[in-house]
């Protein structure tokens, strides 16, 4: 049974301008100890389907439809009698089952509270720890992540920290429970390169110490290529394509994911000057998405059917399928 | 035919006073500590370091936002501090930039069209309205966008829409030599690859040079025809961009490139990286010595005690004691 499983989740935002369909019909599911990476552009939806999953949509957000199922349990909006006892499961699990870490450490971290306090607060709400033993939890945890001099450090506050050590102590918080799941939204986007690998290592090893199934949100495909086990491709609210880190990158079947691949500059041995292929144009806007496929206007291979109908998934291995046309044995021969 | 040199940097300081009150020991940012270096014309050189390495102070003292502590920049043969009147104003127009923000650095309040139009009035190039309008036209098909595009107002673009408008600014006054400071981390992937095609072909059209400065390495490399590795205001190491980035010699750009995540889950899953301990150092007040000696794994005795100069090595220099004849 998959830890996590996210059926035909669909959510929209209510605004002046209309309604933007951010999450359009996105299903997948992960595995307990597995590492999934969610790459898109910005507006690709991909936060926004993780912020359904947890329960911390903004207030203007809808959950149309969707069912969740984490470890044994339904989590979906939907399911529930009413708000109130949602909220109530939810606060069970956040910072318990499922941890977040989020991009900016310093607007996560509470800049008035010592990091002890920051620290201990989710181990007194969801154990029965002392304060003691909570405080003895926070430095282990400290060390584990890689701070020098724990003992001193924990009665700092957040603006005495580097960026690289504040994005530390969010892992921290993240492990104080010992969660199955951590979901890390852009964890190393705000961060510098060499300090980005640091980080990157270190969940590297966590994960593999402690088993827990990691679903990694960013843009940049270089984080993916290291950490993760499987990824999915979004664009438009949809999710275009999913495979194993090698279906993705070697056989890639989605001409999205085949155009991002071919627009970032490669870094292997090969000196050769080979010319970067950008994608033409820009996303379309999901206030008012095309009817068929959302990479319709930017795609060079596009059909006439795939402007009006969205296509379906396609399966190419039990772990490889892809939202396209192309691969679709209707659609033959309608170039 | 050898390119003639544009700009000639020599042993550039740029520091900043931090001192907070007045009876408190004098606190000085050596942002850009004795840097030198030449552009030639039609080249592009790379500036890539980590955020607080000195090379955004160093981009915006080229283009006069900064005055130096000492140390001199020669543009086209003339020393920029002692420039006065008309050689001022050429100066100021050969010499472009092109931000990093590409929704910071457009007025919302002026049409594209009035962005574009302004350096054409104040360098008063064009005689009449129609001729600036006709050149905005051009400009904005040069840089991809629609000429109707020149009513509107920037929120009505995206993030590289923006920075096509940013790139046409930039080229309104016909420049010979651009800063880009970071133009494309703010843009998504597909996008950056667009913005990054678009600046190599106005560079062949209009013999233009560039400083590139950025964080992305791989990006860098593509654009580059040599690249300076900057940490803590200095030059570590200078040269030709696929010597640097395929055999680099410095410790630090070896640490720096072996830590660029590579798009390739294989190779990436089986390298083994030179994780570097620690941060970099606080700029205020630095200590002496070669500034990445704390966190070097070959630092030695010496390196703590001496600051290094630039070695020759090859096409290359190198600050670094290990490649001492």
């Amino acid at each position: 049974m998959p830890l996590l499983k996210a059926e035909h989740l669909t959510t929209s935002f209510i605004t002046p301008q209309g309604k933007v369909q951010a999450v359009r019909d996105v299903s997948f599911e992960l595995n307990e100890g597995e590492v999934l990476g969610i790459v898109g552009e910005s507006g690709s939806g991909k936060s926004q389907m993780m912020y359904t999953i947890m329960g911390l949509l903004a207030d203007n957000g809808v959950i149309e439809s969707g069912k969740i199922t984490f470890d044994g349990e339904d989590i979906s909006l939907l399911d529930f009698p009413d708000k109130k006892s949602y909220d109530r499961k939810m606060l069970e699990i956040r910072g318990n089952k499922i941890a977040m870490i989020f991009q900016d450490p310093m607007t996560f971290l509470n800049p008035v509270l010592k990091i002890e306090t920051q620290l201990i607060e989710p181990l007194m709400n969801h154990t029965n720890m002392t304060k003691q033993q909570a405080r003895e939890r926070a430095l282990e945890l400290m060390r584990l992540v890689g701070i020098p001099s724990p003992e001193k450090r924990i009665k700092q506050y957040p603006f005495e920290f580097s960026g690289g050590m504040r994005q530390r102590i969010i892992i921290a918080i993240a492990l104080t429970c010992n969660p199955k799941l951590i979901i890390a939204d852009e964890p190393t986007t705000a961060l510098d390169v060499t300090i980005q690998a640091q980080v990157l290592e270190l969940i590297d090893k966590l994960r593999k110490e402690t088993n827990t199934a990691v679903i990694m949100i960013t843009h940049d495909l270089g984080v993916v290529a290291k950490l993760c086990d499987r990824v999915a491709i979004m664009y438009g609210g949809k999710m275009v394509e999913i495979g194993t880190d090698r279906e993705i990158f070697y056989q890639p079947h989605h001409p999205y994911t085949k155009g991002l691949l071919s627009c970032i500059a490669k870094t292997g041995a090969d000196e050769k000057e080979e010319e970067l292929k950008p994608i033409p144009g820009s996303p379309p806007d999901l206030l008012n998405p095309p009817k068929g496929c959302p990479f319709v206007d930017r795609c060079g291979r596009a059909m006439r059917i795939c402007k009006d109908v969205m296509p379906d998934v396609t399966s190419y291995t039990d772990t490889h399928k892809a939202r396209c046309w192309l691969n679709d044995p209707r659609a033959k021969g309608d170039e | 035919m050898e390119n003639k040199t544009i700009l000639k940097v020599s042993h550039l300081k740029t520091y900043f006073d931090v001192t907070k009150g007045i009876l408190t020991r004098k606190q000085i940012v050596k942002a850009v500590d004795d840097v030198s270096f030449e552009v030639k014309e039609g080249e592009t050189l790379g500036i890539v370091g980590e955020s607080g390495c000195g090379k955004s102070t160093l981009g915006r003292t080229i283009v006069k936002l900064y005055e130096p502590e000492a140390g001199t920049i020669e543009f086209d043969g003339k020393d920029i501090s002692k420039l006065k009147g008309n050689d001022l104003k050429a100066f100021r127009k050969d010499v472009q930039m092109i931000f990093q923000d590409p929704y910071a650095s457009l007025n919302p309040r002026m049409t594209v069209g009035e962005i574009i139009m302004e350096p054409m009035i104040i360098h008063g190039i064009y005689k009449t309205a129609a001729e600036r309008e006709a050149r905005t036209v051009e400009l904005l098909e040069i840089v991809g966008l629609k000429p109707d595009h020149i009513r509107r107002y920037p929120s009505e673009f995206s993030g590289g829409q923006r920075q096509r408008i940013g790139i046409a600014r930039a080229l309104a006054v016909n420049p010979r030599f651009i800063v880009c400071d970071e133009p494309i981390s703010a843009l998504d992937v597909s996008i950056q690859a667009q913005v990054i095609n678009l600046l190599e072909k106005i560079q062949k059209e209009m013999n233009l040079s560039y400083l590139f400065i950025a964080h992305d390495l791989s990006m860098v490399r593509h654009i580059s025809d040599r690249i300076g590795v900057m940490y803590l205001g200095h030059m570590m190491e200078i040269g030709p961009a696929n010597d640097v980035f395929y055999r680099p010699l410095h410790p630090y750009t070896i640490a720096l490139l072996s830590a660029i995540p590579i798009s390739d889950p294989d190779t990436a899953k089986a390298k083994n990286r030179i994780i570097l301990e620690g941060e970099i150092p606080s700029p205020i007040n630095p200590p002496g010595g070669c500034p990445f000696a704390s966190r070097c794994s070959k630092a030695t005795e010496r390196c703590f005690q001496q600051t290094p100069e630039p070695i020759q090595v090859g096409d290359r220099l190198v600050t670094c004691f290990l490649y001492e004849k």
